[in-house]
């Protein structure tokens, strides 16, 4: 910095913007190198996928590859709109989102609420560590678990037996399938989603508590005063968010818990496009099932991270 | 808090207690009573006698598992692609993420580049378009496949890039001001001062690569290069023990295990490296939750 400032001007206009230039990438050259397998992967993984897309506008034949398939316009979708089966699997992935993203979101704020109020240390990290364990393993170790914990033998249905209840075969039923995925989700995600609770929790400023107290405030009017809009603005941040997850409803899940029987109540977008496309080949329809996932997601996303910012002072970066 | 004495407060906080330690238990049940079910022997695990103490302590399940060629095969697999996966997916998060951490006027482009993150970032363009991207790229059935695609992650470049920011300018300053090139400053401040970001995200990849399963499915169709949840999924959603029976067992060992306990034995083994790199996980994720939300 000193020595450039030092130097003498240079003679002529362009020999001083040159060197100029020359001096920043003398300077910057490596932040480009740096940014090189970064910026290679972000194009291969995030970009070029998108000449994928095509497919929805095809009729590919693997054999000729996506440049010779013959073009189709929106054929594609007018027959998908047509199936029983797109709109069905469309309105299972929605409400299994939604109402897992309720569900989680409300016991995770109950749970974070009760353990606010624990005072022991040893009690409060023993149950966090227990809570949180699951989100660390895997739908398969899930899935696993649970097809033998609800299976004909499994252990609920020795338990309902043993009530003098019928044995149900929950993951073979209609009716169960979809609040089985929900409780296992909860069981898995509850403890995990907490922690921004705490988190927000510890955030607040204990004075309000004890003027609160002062003012002849009981401990439930705390809560309902001081703590619960304490953290408020983090369940409207975290509801706005999962604005974006409304068609995500679990694809490792299901895929690990589901089977035809259960698919008028449990198939889901994901589930369908990963049989039509890469079970039975149908790969233009996939795509396009994808790409009508695809977007309906990314206008979700936005509008959710528009809100964010626009009514709290969130932002990702 | 103010304590509260009165009846009611008091009435809560012991019914607060129960309440959190069922859901504890709730939390804990499900996985010790698989754990005895792996320990038991067949009668009790076929007969359903098992809740959750072992019938009949058998470890002939875990050695059953334990002998299996593909069991083994899978395992070198999975260390393979966390060796790899992980190495790479944190040297390309640490280098994307120092450039972007720059003002936009020291490294012009950064603007343009963290847009393209972003919009890369919020789009998802679907599994068959992702899958295609791997098969023409030739990575199919290779080892490849499962360690360069999740090497750039969006999100662990943006969590680096704000801690990368945390970092005071003026020590910045001070090394740009005696000569230190960039190189010499990414190695010798900025990571050494972000240990605790590089351990979290590093802990959270390899949790990552050790539980992915679904792109060894549909990426690897060689049965001997799939990584081990892939080859577990078989053994425990397809219901497949085929792959972990032994010709010519004795009479006498057929007894000490079944399918059942086979299963609950190949889980639990799946389980061991999470349960080991758990207290580890615990202490790193708090930092993980704030680097998430920390604003630049």
């Amino acid at each position: 910095m000193i020595l450039e400032d030092t130097s003498p001007p240079p003679r002529s206009q362009i020999r001083a913007r040159s060197s100029k230039l020359s001096a920043y990438l003398a300077r910057s050259l490596p932040l480009y190198v740096m940014m090189l397998p970064g910026l290679i992967g972000l194009i291969l993984f995030s970009y070029l996928p998108i000449y994928g897309v095509a497919l929805a506008f095809q009729k590919f034949n693997p054999g000729l590859g996506v440049l010779k398939s013959p073009w189709v316009g929106l054929a594609n979708f007018r027959y998908l709109f047509t199936l029983p089966e797109f709109w069905r699997i469309t309105r299972n992935t929605f409400i299994i989102a939604v109402a897992k993203t309720i569900t989680l979101q409300f016991f995770a704020v109950l749970l974070a609420l009760m353990l606010n109020e624990v005072r022991s240390r040893i009690f409060k990290r023993s149950i966090q560590t227990i809570v949180y364990l699951p989100h660390f393993l895997s739908w398969v170790i899930l899935g696993g678990l649970m097809l033998d914990l609800l299976g004909s033998t499994g252990l609920v249905n020795q338990l309902l037996r043993q009530l003098g209840a019928k044995s149900i075969i929950f993951l073979g039923s209609n009716t169960w399938f979809r609040p089985v995925l929900i409780i296992t989700y909860l069981w898995q995600e509850v403890g995990w989603s907490a922690i921004i609770y705490l988190a927000a929790l510890t955030g607040i400023d204990p004075v309000l508590y004890e003027a609160a107290a002062i003012d002849g405030a009981n401990h439930l009017k705390q809560i309902r005063y001081v703590t619960l809009p304490g953290i408020l603005s983090t369940v409207m941040l975290v509801a706005v968010l999962g604005l974006g997850s409304m068609l995500d409803a679990g694809f490792d899940q299901v895929l690990n818990l589901y089977n035809p029987v259960v698919y008028p109540t449990g198939d889901i977008l994901d589930t369908y496009i990963y049989r039509a496309g890469l079970v039975s080949a149908q790969f233009s329809l996939a795509t396009a099932v994808g790409l009508f996932r695809s977007i309906v997601r990314l206008i979700l996303v936005a509008t959710g991270y528009w809100l964010a910012n626009k009514y709290t002072d969130y932002r990702i970066f | 808090m103010i304590e509260d004495k009165s009846w009611g407060w008091r009435t809560f906080k012991v019914a607060n207690y129960i309440v959190l330690s069922i859901v504890g238990l709730i939390c804990l049940f499900p996985l010790i009573h698989f754990l005895a079910v792996s320990f038991s022997d067949r009668a009790a695990s076929v007969g359903g006698l098992v809740t959750l103490w072992p019938i009949r302590f058998t470890t002939a399940s875990y050695e059953l598992v334990l002998k299996a060629p593909l069991f083994y095969q899978s395992l070198i697999v999975s260390a393979q692609r966390i060796v790899f996966g992980v190495s790479l997916q944190m040297a390309v998060t640490i280098l994307t993420a120092y450039p972007l951490s720059r003002a936009a006027r020291r490294f012009k482009g950064r603007n343009f580049l963290m847009w393209l993150l972003l919009v890369g970032l919020f789009t998802d363009w679907g599994i068959i378009p992702w899958w295609l991207v791997i098969r023409s790229l030739g990575l199919m059935n290779r080892i490849w496949a499962l360690v360069i695609p999740p090497a750039m992650s969006p999100i662990s470049v943006i969590l680096m890039m704000n801690f990368f920011r945390e970092i005071p300018q003026e020590l910045d300053d001070a090394a740009r001001i005696d000569g230190a090139s960039h190189w010499r400053r990414l190695f010798q401040i900025y990571m050494p001062l972000s240990i605790p970001a590089i351990a979290t995200l590093t802990l959270f990849s390899i949790v990552f690569h050790w539980n992915s399963w679904f792109d060894g499915m549909v990426l690897i169709y060689d049965v001997n290069k799939q990584p081990l949840q892939t080859f577990l999924r078989s053994v425990v959603i397809g219901l497949d023990t085929s792959y972990l029976a032994m010709p010519q067992r004795m009479q006498e060992e057929f007894l000490l295990f079944s399918e059942r306990s086979i299963r609950a034995a190949s889980v639990f083994l799946a389980i061991v490296p999470v349960l080991v790199l758990y207290p580890f996980l615990q202490r790193y994720f708090v930092t993980g939750i704030k680097l998430g939300s920390v604003k630049g």
